[in-house]
């Protein structure tokens, strides 16, 4: 599915992502663990074409997309969320998941002048699909409410939607868990799971320890901008190496 | 509350369109000199211009400082090709739109590589740099002197436009067309691709919408807006000198958008309309206008930023999910066996809306 | 060859000056992430109290400039508390307009109340020196001097003090400070007060060769922002290096291409260098 080799960005000196190789599988979930500033956030950014790596090579479903732009990837099928939750907060939650499916339209300005036919069907399947995505997250309750007035969780969820009405085959979750309890941390999880069922690929970042090691087929680490180790839960469990860059940085592990 | 209700679900029916726009067609009947229609006609003018700036700064959200400048690259064009060169009016008025486009591009494509501060000041000095080559170039711009004896659009010997009622109908049909085409935009797809930039470069990225394609385009449909505004300024006010670049203009342009709601459909009008007619009643204010304007700018984005428009629509989108909510949950309670019927009757609910 | 020094004596001069001001501007981004366009407004402000302290209540020169100094400090920490801080979570686009709202209020108040007329500023140091066969106004040799070694000032500040260090590493890195337990709300306000100082004290400098007026921050205000894009947005460095820069650019250009066209040089300049490079000259990493 995601094959990466070599992968290094550097900022002026610093390699803030260092040599790192490493392939996901599809229809799996995949973990990226790590303390912070390991270079997670970057290694995402990097995959999703926010920035181009220094060295190294992305391929993706046999192609490569190294230092392609990040909208060409997206609709080559990569969808992400973001650790804040940026969503249109005067708007209705239904309303701001319509353009989730515009990657897959093709109107242009003087579509949008003689209100075409191809613009009214196409504004009706983008629709469909923000309905469709909002019944998958489980919040068709709450679509027509101002995205202002929801709770942090069901932001949360919305995001989940609007990148799965990019009808992504691969999905990264930066934090899905940051910032919510518990209780609503399991029934995100279920959720993930959910997303993997119906054949979409996950690759998230998480620090919360209980909910990665119940969730994922299979793990990375990293520390420092390095791949650090790899493997199931149970194998990162038990890795002397992981363990030591948890103890070794003040990073509470438990969290 | 109930007639509350009644008067803001008025507001968004067809009929209260059509009666905005016979109230517009009436006005010049009701107007008790022929000034209060100049200056309801120039306002019409300027509220051209500021839906040009809504579609950049308001759906975009970027903050375009040189619209000012557009603004009068449209005058200029009309005016330099009608005086100067001899052209009719409607094809120095074409030119002016096309000039707007095209200078709109250019200044675009380099500009909206930067993002927000970078925008912001990079297009205050490409009004300024817009400001001062009119006000120094005399050979092409006549410098400080203006262009005089600029000639009104031509009526073809039907309508003789150097009157004021017949520009007042002009610009009204030309206000009209601008909201029209506006509402048609951000209604739409394109309009959704906007304002997805607008909540995050990078979100809009992530989704697939090309950010250079969209913002360049936005910015050309602003200056192309700004331009035709200012070729009919032009048409109406007959002289136009560099004061007409200076960046206040800008500044003019920001409070009115920013009054009536940034963003949305009506807030350039509203906002036009309420603070043209608010400087017009306080004559001593046209100077110092500033003096109430600044800080009402610094309290409105503290305490309104959406404006009027968008503060009722926020109140209005609030109250009807709340009443769909109260329906949910009474539906739900006839049925208090069945959980799954308060998404399914939600959903029904949400489909009426 | 005087000729030619005598346009490095202006563009010293002009440079001098415009890197005060920059300073202050470039402070306030680095820390708050505002880009004030009030600035200009408040340096404007500046020029008008050394005025009125000088002309109307008959205060000494450098008393005036404390004077200047000490108002805009407080306007400057005024607009801080009242405007910026309650935006500091609003979408960037509010605290721009904010700062234009207070940018348009200051110069209508002032308009309304000293008029539109250029006033011109006395001050006690009127003598041409002659330097090698080089005519230059003591006030130029003032404005040199004193811009430098207020410059050097804030250095040592920012460098040796506490309270120095706490801004500086507010500028670095925003959330580490918070992590340190800086107490924000004071660097914020100390920062709004340093710039707004540093506009008052450049404008009492600089008005005695120039004129006194509402819009006189204008064209400043610009070319501030244009060396602080070129400096990178943030560093102190980067603002005094731009401002002899640009500085330069016009003396050199005003005198050798073109007067009527100087001003535009350093808009020139900057659209040209960010064509080449959007993040500006002196930036590093992705921002």
């Amino acid at each position: 599915m995601l094959k990466i080799d070599n992968l290094t960005k550097r900022f002026g000196g610093l390699a803030a992502v260092n040599n790192v190789s490493i392939e996901f599988e599809a229809n799996k979930i995949n973990a990226i663990i790590g303390p912070n500033g390991a270079g997670k956030s970057t290694f995402f950014n990097l995959v999703a074409g926010a920035m181009p790596p220094t060295e190294g090579r992305i391929e993706y479903q046999g192609m490569d997309i190294t230092g392609m732009a990040c909208d060409r990837i997206a609709r080559l099928g990569i969808a992400r969320t973001f650790q804040t939750t940026n969503l249109f907060e005067e708007s209705t939650v239904l309303d701001n998941l319509i353009v989730g499916h515009r990657l897959r339209t093709q109107s242009r300005l003087w579509d949008v002048i003689i209100n075409s036919k191809r613009l009214r069907d196409e504004e009706k399947k983008c629709r469909a699909r923000a309905q469709e995505v909002l019944d998958f997250v489980g919040l068709s309750h709450i679509g027509h409410r101002i995205t202002a007035d929801i709770s942090q969780e069901e932001k949360k969820r919305v995001a989940f939607a609007l990148a799965l009405a990019t009808d992504p085959e691969l999905v990264l979750l930066d934090e899905p868990a940051g910032g919510i309890n518990p209780e609503e941390t399991e029934n995100l999880a279920g959720l993930i799971r959910k997303m993997v069922e119906h054949g979409v690929t996950v690759c998230l970042i998480e620090h919360k320890m209980d909910m990665i090691m119940s969730l994922a087929d299979k793990i990375m680490v990293l520390d420092h901008g390095e791949k650090i180790a790899e493997g199931t839960p149970d194998e990162i469990r038990n890795n002397p190496v992981v363990i030591e860059a948890y103890l070794g940085s003040d990073d509470d592990a438990a969290a | 509350m109930n007639a509350l209700q009644k008067i803001s679900d008025f507001f968004m029916t067809p009929a209260m369109k059509i009666l905005l726009i016979l109230a517009a067609v009436l006005f010049p009947f009701v107007a008790s000199n022929e000034y209060q229609i100049y200056v309801m006609a120039l306002a019409f003018v300027w509220a051209i211009a500021v839906y040009g700036m809504n579609i950049i700064t308001g759906l975009c959200g970027q903050l375009n400082l040189a619209h000012g400048g557009f603004f009068a690259i449209g005058a200029y064009t009309l005016s330099i090709l009608a005086v100067d060169h001899g052209w009719g009016f409607w094809w120095a008025f074409l030119a002016a739109g096309g000039a707007g486009a095209l200078l709109g591009f250019l200044a675009g494509v380099v500009s909206l590589r930067l993002k927000e501060h970078y925008f912001a000041i990079f297009t205050l000095c490409v009004g300024f740099i817009i400001y001062l080559l009119i006000d120094k170039w005399e050979a092409l711009t006549h410098g400080a002197l203006g262009i005089i004896d600029i000639p009104a659009p031509n009526g073809f010997g039907l309508v003789d436009f150097t009157q004021t009622t017949p520009f007042y109908y002009l610009a009204l049909t030309f206000m009209v067309l601008s909201i029209w085409l506006a509402a048609r935009i951000a209604n739409s797809l394109l309009g959704r691709s906007f304002r997805a930039i607008r909540i995050s470069d990078d979100l809009a990225e992530s989704l697939g919408i090309n950010l250079m394609r969209n913002k360049v385009l936005a910015f050309v449909l602003s200056t192309t807006y700004a331009s035709v505004a200012g070729a009919l300024y032009a048409g109406l006010v007959r002289f136009i000198g560099p004061a007409e670049a200076e960046v206040v203009h800008t500044f003019d342009m920001i409070t009115y958008l920013l009054v009536g709601g940034i963003g949305t459909l009506m807030g350039p009008l509203i906002g036009t309309m309420a603070i043209t007619w608010l400087t017009q009643s306080l004559q001593f204010l046209e100077e110092y206008r500033m003096i109430v304007f600044g800080p009402m700018l610094v309290v409105l984005v503290i305490f309104f930023p959406r404006g009027v428009v968008g503060s009722f629509l926020t109140w209005r989108g609030r109250r009807l999910a709340a009443a769909q909510d109260a329906q949910a949950e009474s539906a739900a309670k006839k049925k208090p066996k069945a959980n799954n019927t308060v998404n399914s009757s939600a959903r029904e609910a949400g489909n009426h809306a | 060859m005087d000729l030619f020094l005598q346009q490095v004596l202006n563009g010293l001069t002009l440079g001098s000056i415009y890197g005060l001001v920059a300073l202050g501007l470039t402070l306030v981004y680095g820390i708050l992430h505002v880009p004030n366009f009030a600035h200009g407004a408040l340096y404007m402000v500046g020029a008008y109290v050394s005025y009125v302290t000088m002309v109307d209540f008959g205060v000494n020169y450098w008393l005036a400039m404390i004077a200047a100094a000490g108002v805009v400090a407080l306007l400057a920490v005024l607009c801080e508390r009242l405007v910026f801080n309650p935006l500091r979570h609003a979408p960037p686009i509010h605290d721009k307009i904010a700062a234009i709202g207070i940018m348009l209020f200051l110069e209508a108040l002032v308009q309304m109340h000293w008029g539109a007329e250029f006033r011109r500023m006395p001050t006690p140091y009127t003598e041409i020196l002659n330097v090698a066969g080089m005519t230059i106004p003591a006030q130029r040799v003032l404005i040199i001097i004193g811009a430098f070694s207020l410059m050097a000032v804030l250095h040592l500040f920012l460098k040796k003090t506490m309270t120095g260090s706490t801004i500086v590493a507010m500028a670095q890195n925003r959330e580490g400070a918070f992590l340190v337990g800086i107490d924000a709300n004071r660097v914020a306000m100390m920062t709004f007060a340093i710039s707004g100082g540093l506009a008052a004290v450049g404008a009492t400098l600089f008005a005695p060769i120039n004129l006194v007026y509402p819009a006189m921050g204008h064209l400043l205000i610009m070319k501030a922002f244009v060396i602080i894009i070129l400096g990178g947005m943030g560093s102190i460095p980067g603002a005094i290096v731009g401002g002899l820069i640009i500085g330069f650019a016009e003396a050199f250009g005003g005198f050798y291409i073109s007067t009527d066209y100087k001003d535009i040089i350093a808009f020139a300049l900057l659209v040209v260098i960010l064509s080449i490079k959007p993040t500006g000259l002196f930036t590093k990493g992705v921002r």
